[in-house]
């Protein structure tokens, strides 16, 4: 049984946990908070260009969302909902920690429901539900710098993106169509935001770059080891690179969902027994459930908790 | 000479690292099609030189001057970063005395002649494909290894696909830094030949460096010998060869080894 299903009701939101004492609201000092707002500020100005900032050491390792849960702890007020996924899911350990640390910290209601949050920090996915214009994407980032595996030295890096030289991104394709007939990347799919800058996704599966452009909630990305934040902001051209002749695709499944049934969702593979037998399911938990619940007209409840 | 502009204009100039001279005063012209050759001992400021003119290090004196397409004769060091980077990748080209500077490793043969025709925006992978492999073949490359990484390919090859990947964009000036050292004999002749006929074939200008006279004698049409800096001596190239005027310009031909 998980936290997250423990002091869970039955409508999604979640009891709130004590606060502690002691600590500042959602966690950061405020001068700290108001260094990161000015960086998100310059990053919504200036799309898909990643803005230094000093990234502070958050009570978590590098690469399990300092950066995330630093532009949230910066962004989130007293009325906020916060929904925390990864890879989708609201009930593995990271999302709960993370929920859990602002449940603290901050106090803020926190919910499942994408449709009911305010704020939604993830980890390599982004909702099936379309989001609105009321609501911000916070993203995690391990590595921000797309012309990385490509170009090693951050002084051309950052020329390159002044210059707008960006031949080198479809060099990387280029190997994957010549080796491969396709290109092969599946998840931190360049991007290309606003017709300027080029932009890692952070990890999320290429199935939801499309999900990206044009999209009215403003999306935000933090990269707390690499001291990076950069955004998209509501409404703006999000661009994947391809080729003419190669244009991008996402991936597509033969199954559906084996729990819910759905055939346009992104679908996790899960491995259930020793002789291979498998089965596929939603990524998006929140999303899987909500389809169930539409088609036997009750609420459903997970893990046998009636509370 | 007929009365189009120099294509590269190079007056007085002069770097200096330090109190150490890197090269003094150097004047000089190069036209279209024409191959000239800088020769000098080592420490002479050869390629000194050749990075000054080839936009990689701005000089303390003296001005670098390029006929560009559009607006005509600019100095280099005079236009904004981008247009020079952009001059750099469309109408030059630099071959590079150690292949690894010039190319990408790590990507496939293809990819690295590729390259410059998806910076200046070709997007569609046939044509792109297709027009590397058409320069493979023009370097005399197998198209069997168009798809295999550069670290599997010997020393004449590598120089062979970075020749390939430089005129891919028909550059109008190429730099070429010792191209055939380190080479053996055999293949130096063979990527000589090469080189003589493309540059031939397709008007390019050229400037090479080089220590080697015998690379000169076929390639170049004039001769800079180089010593401390300075240019001792200047002319046709088998004027320079066959009759050197400067006492060190004949020390220098003198000092070739008869086999």
């Amino acid at each position: 049984m998980t936290a997250s299903s423990q002091n869970k009701n039955t409508n999604g939101s979640m009891e709130k946990p004590e606060i502690l004492e002691g600590y500042n609201f959602a966690y950061l000092d405020d001068q700290t908070k108001r260094m990161i707002r000015r960086a998100i500020l310059k990053a919504v100005a200036i799309p898909g260009y990643q803005v230094p900032f000093g990234s502070r050491e958050m009570p978590l390792p590098f690469g399990w969302g300092t950066g995330g849960i630093q532009v949230t702890a910066s962004i989130i007020g007293q009325d906020d909902i916060l929904k925390v996924i990864d890879q989708g899911s609201d009930d593995t350990t990271n999302a709960v920690n993370i929920r859990n640390f602002f449940g603290k910290t901050a106090g803020v209601d926190t919910t499942e429901k994408t449709n009911k949050a305010t704020v939604i920090q993830t980890r390599h996915r982004i909702p099936e539900t379309p989001l609105s214009k009321d609501q911000i994407l916070v993203y995690q980032v391990p590595i921000p710098e797309p012309l990385r595996w490509l170009e090693h030295r951050e002084t051309e890096t950052r020329k390159m993106h002044a210059l707008a030289e960006y031949g080198v991104m479809h060099v990387g394709l280029y190997e994957n169509i010549a080796h491969y007939g396709r290109v092969t990347t599946s998840y931190d799919y360049p991007v290309q935001v606003d017709d300027r800058y080029i932009m890692s996704p952070s990890p999320i599966p290429k199935f939801d770059n499309p999900k990206m452009d044009k999209m009215p909630a403003l999306q935000l990305f933090g990269a707390g080891r690499e001291k990076r934040i950069y955004a998209v902001p509501p409404f703006t051209k999000v661009k994947s690179l391809d080729f003419d002749d190669y244009p991008f695709t996402i991936e597509s499944w033969e199954e559906s969902c084996a729990l819910c049934g759905s055939s346009n969702s992104f679908l996790d593979e899960v491995i259930t027994d020793d002789e291979g037998t498998r089965m596929f399911v939603c990524s998006d938990s929140n999303f899987c459930k909500e389809q169930i619940e539409k088609l036997t007209n009750a609420p459903l409840v997970q893990n046998g908790d009636s509370s | 000479m007929s009365l189009q502009n120099p294509l590269l204009k190079v007056e007085n100039l002069s770097h200096y690292y330090g109190d150490q001279i890197g090269c003094e005063n150097i004047n000089f012209d190069i036209y279209n099609g024409e191959v000239l050759g800088i020769v000098g001992e080592s420490g002479s400021g050869k390629t000194t030189l050749l990075k000054i003119i080839s936009g990689l290090l701005c000089p303390n004196a003296g001005s670098v001057a390029f006929d560009t397409r559009i607006e005509g004769p600019r100095d280099i060091y005079k236009m904004s970063e981008p247009e020079r980077r952009l001059l750099m990748r469309t109408d030059w080209g630099i071959v590079y005395q150690n292949p690894k500077d010039g190319l990408r490793m790590n990507v496939s043969a293809g990819a690295n002649v590729g390259e410059r025709l998806m910076a200046i925006g070709n997007r569609n992978y046939a044509n792109i494909r297709s027009d590397s492999s058409d320069w493979l073949e023009k370097v005399e490359m197998d198209l069997e290894r168009m798809d295999h990484f550069p670290e599997t390919f010997s020393g004449g090859m590598l120089q062979r696909l970075q020749i390939a990947r430089n005129l891919i964009t028909k550059p109008r000036l190429v730099f070429m830094d010792e191209p055939t050292s380190g080479l053996d004999v055999s293949v130096q002749a063979r990527l000589l030949d090469l080189v003589r006929g493309l540059v031939s074939q397709l008007g390019i200008a050229c400037v090479i460096v080089s220590h080697d006279l015998g690379v000169m004698r076929l390639l170049s049409h004039r001769l800079m010998v180089m010593k401390s800096g300075k240019v001792v001596e200047h002319g046709l190239t088998d004027q320079v060869l066959d009759d050197p005027q400067n006492p060190y310009t004949q020390l220098l031909v003198s000092s070739i080894l008869p086999v």
